[in-house]
């Protein structure tokens, strides 16, 4: 009996192997299909960037081996792409600067302290996310026109730092309220008062949720086509993604152009993504964006 | 903590004022304005709720939602469907996990109108890449963006853009799962399909909710991919396009307002609606 038995299992094994093998190759052709469709058009998009319109236009799929330049030095000539590009930074990099001090503070202060009100403040911020960006365009902007900080940085800056502010404070103080207490009185016996206590120990171990949160508020702010476009939208001022917007209207049918206005814009933001993608995870991991 | 107080005060207090000024002051003037009849900022008449009345019989703002609904369907059977989809595939497998994890993510840090002016070149009648494609095989050209075509072409883009970021939502919440569930159900002898519909969807029910939730708000936040790709022509306005039109371009500011303050009540309602529809005993272990 016993042969037939161990027989019997090793056929079942064999089978329940191959079985196993002709369900994973299948579950490697789809996800291998869909990245695809993301590393594809990237591809396509900076490979007909070196190319001049009519190639784009009736060869988009062959590789530009001959790399022509022309459509660069039309970017930064004639549509001046420099500038603003050089806004964006400009304006990103202060929103999450000021998103990042004023949310940490805060986040500081609600995920350590016990004081009455903390359960309004925390039902407000969570009322604050469904409030979005239309709801509050129209007074904004008569308010910076006001104050005439229309078509100026700031005009950008202060919106979308308001605009992130509620997202940063809820990651940061989920994730500030994790830190063990001990530390604190530790910090306490040395003498520490808040302030220090805050910047020497809390921010430098909640790090990584600082530089996720940074990420995402980066991301939002510097792709944030509809404030920049009320708010910001002269020459000199403009962040990439409203030149993007005027491009389309204006040399919509410069195939090449176009090419290489979307690569220029998407590119950085890509090599900074691959050097950083472990943190986003990571931040993501951390039930980060649980709204 | 002695001197506390002036902590708490010193430390809420910037976030707190840039948000009263920039975000609550906005919103209740918003909702102020909603009741005014405005020509530019300084002629304004008391209207009550004739803004509100006015909606009702708008029709372009009924398109608008029909249009916006529209989208918000496909963003929730695609791009959440494909998201858990791949998430459990993902899930499953053993090597190249931390590859198709950064490669799923890259649309996420491409902003959409980078992406929108790529559709814009995928769709073009006469060179884009998808009707050279068509060509080759010598099939007639298609007018991606008309009447019939355009809100579905402008769909792909958009649920497209934020298909890894739920995915990476499911799968963080996947690895959560504590392996004793896993083994359990191993020597139950429950594997592939079942395990998943039996096991894994109903132990991440919670985050699916939460999931639904980002993208029934998301969907109604749709701007640029409309307005880069079709400035909301051809049966594409979007509730996004749409107000943005009425206040912007009209620079009819009351009635801008009244159209906001109708998107935030309509996305509180759905939110809700769904969130009851996906009622269900939260699992904690």
């Amino acid at each position: 009996m016993e042969p037939t038995i161990v027989a019997e299992q090793q056929k079942q094994q064999v089978i329940h192997k191959k079985r196993w093998k002709a369900s994973s190759v299948i579950i490697y052709i789809i996800l291998t299909a869909w990245s695809l469709t993301t590393i594809y058009p990237l591809f396509w998009i900076v490979n007909n960037s070196f190319k001049v319109s009519r190639d784009v236009m009736n060869d988009s799929f062959s590789i530009a081996w001959n790399p022509v330049w022309t459509n660069y030095e039309n970017a930064f000539e004639r549509i001046n792409i420099g500038r603003s590009y050089m806004n964006s930074l400009i304006m990103s990099f202060s929103t999450v600067f000021l998103v990042l001090l004023l949310g940490g503070l805060a986040a500081y202060v609600l995920s350590r302290f016990q004081f009455q009100g903390k359960r309004t403040i925390y039902s407000v911020l969570y009322a604050t996310l469904l409030i979005p960006a239309f709801a509050t365009v129209v007074p904004v902007y008569e308010l910076l026109i006001q104050t005439s900080l229309v078509n100026t940085y700031w005009g950008l800056i202060l919106p979308q730092t308001a605009g992130n502010l509620t997202f940063a404070i809820l990651v940061i103080a989920g994730y500030m309220s994790t830190i063990p207490k001990e530390l604190e009185e530790a910090a306490f016996m040395d003498g520490c008062n808040r302030w220090q206590m805050f910047y020497r120990i809390f921010v430098p171990i909640s790090r990584p949720v600082f530089a996720s949160a940074s990420i995402f508020v980066f991301l939002w702010s510097y792709n944030d086509l509809f404030s920049a476009l009320i708010f910001v939208n002269k020459e000199n001022v403009r962040p990439i993604v409203a030149l993007l917007n005027e491009i389309s209207s204006q040399y919509g049918t410069d195939f090449g152009l176009m090419a290489t206005a979307v690569s220029l814009t998407v590119i950085p933001v890509f090599l900074v993504y691959l050097m950083i993608s472990k943190y986003i995870q990571k931040g993501l991991t951390e039930g980060a964006v649980k709204g | 903590m002695k001197g506390d107080r002036k902590y708490i005060w010193m430390f809420l207090l910037p976030a707190a004022v840039i948000m009263a000024i920039f975000l609550y002051y906005p919103f209740f003037k918003s909702l102020y304005l909603s009741f005014y009849r405005t020509t530019g900022f300084f002629d304004k008449r008391f209207v009550g709720w004739n803004n509100y009345e006015r909606l009702f019989s708008d029709e372009l703002l009924g398109a608008a939602t029909l249009n916006t609904l529209e989208v918000m369907l496909y963003v929730l059977v695609f791009q959440v469907g494909i998201a858990l989809v791949l998430a459990v595939l993902v899930d499953s497998i053993r090597k190249g996990k931390d590859f198709y994890r950064t490669v799923f993510f890259f649309p996420v840090v491409i902003s959409g109108t980078a992406i929108s002016l790529l559709f814009v070149l995928f769709y073009n009648y006469n060179f884009g890449l998808l009707n050279n494609l068509l060509a080759q095989f010598n099939i007639e050209k298609v007018l991606w963006l008309d009447q019939g075509n355009a809100l579905k072409a402008i769909s792909i883009p958009t649920v497209w853009h934020y298909v890894g970021f739920y995915f990476i939502l499911f799968l963080t919440a996947m690895s959560k799962i504590p392996s004793d569930y896993y083994e359990a159900a191993k020597l139950e002898g429950i594997s592939g399909l079942k395990k998943t519909t039996m096991l894994t969807i109903p132990l991440i029910m919670s985050d699916i909710k939460v999931v639904i939730t980002l993208a029934i708000t998301g969907t109604l936040k749709v701007f640029e991919f409309v307005w880069v790709i079709t400035r909301g022509q051809n049966g594409t306005e979007v509730l996004g396009t749409y107000m943005y039109k009425k206040a912007m371009v009209d620079q009819n500011f009351g009635y801008g307002s009244a159209v906001a303050i109708y998107m935030v009540i309509f996305g509180v309602v759905l939110a809700l609606v769904a969130n009851r529809l996906l009622k269900r005993d939260e699992i904690t272990y």
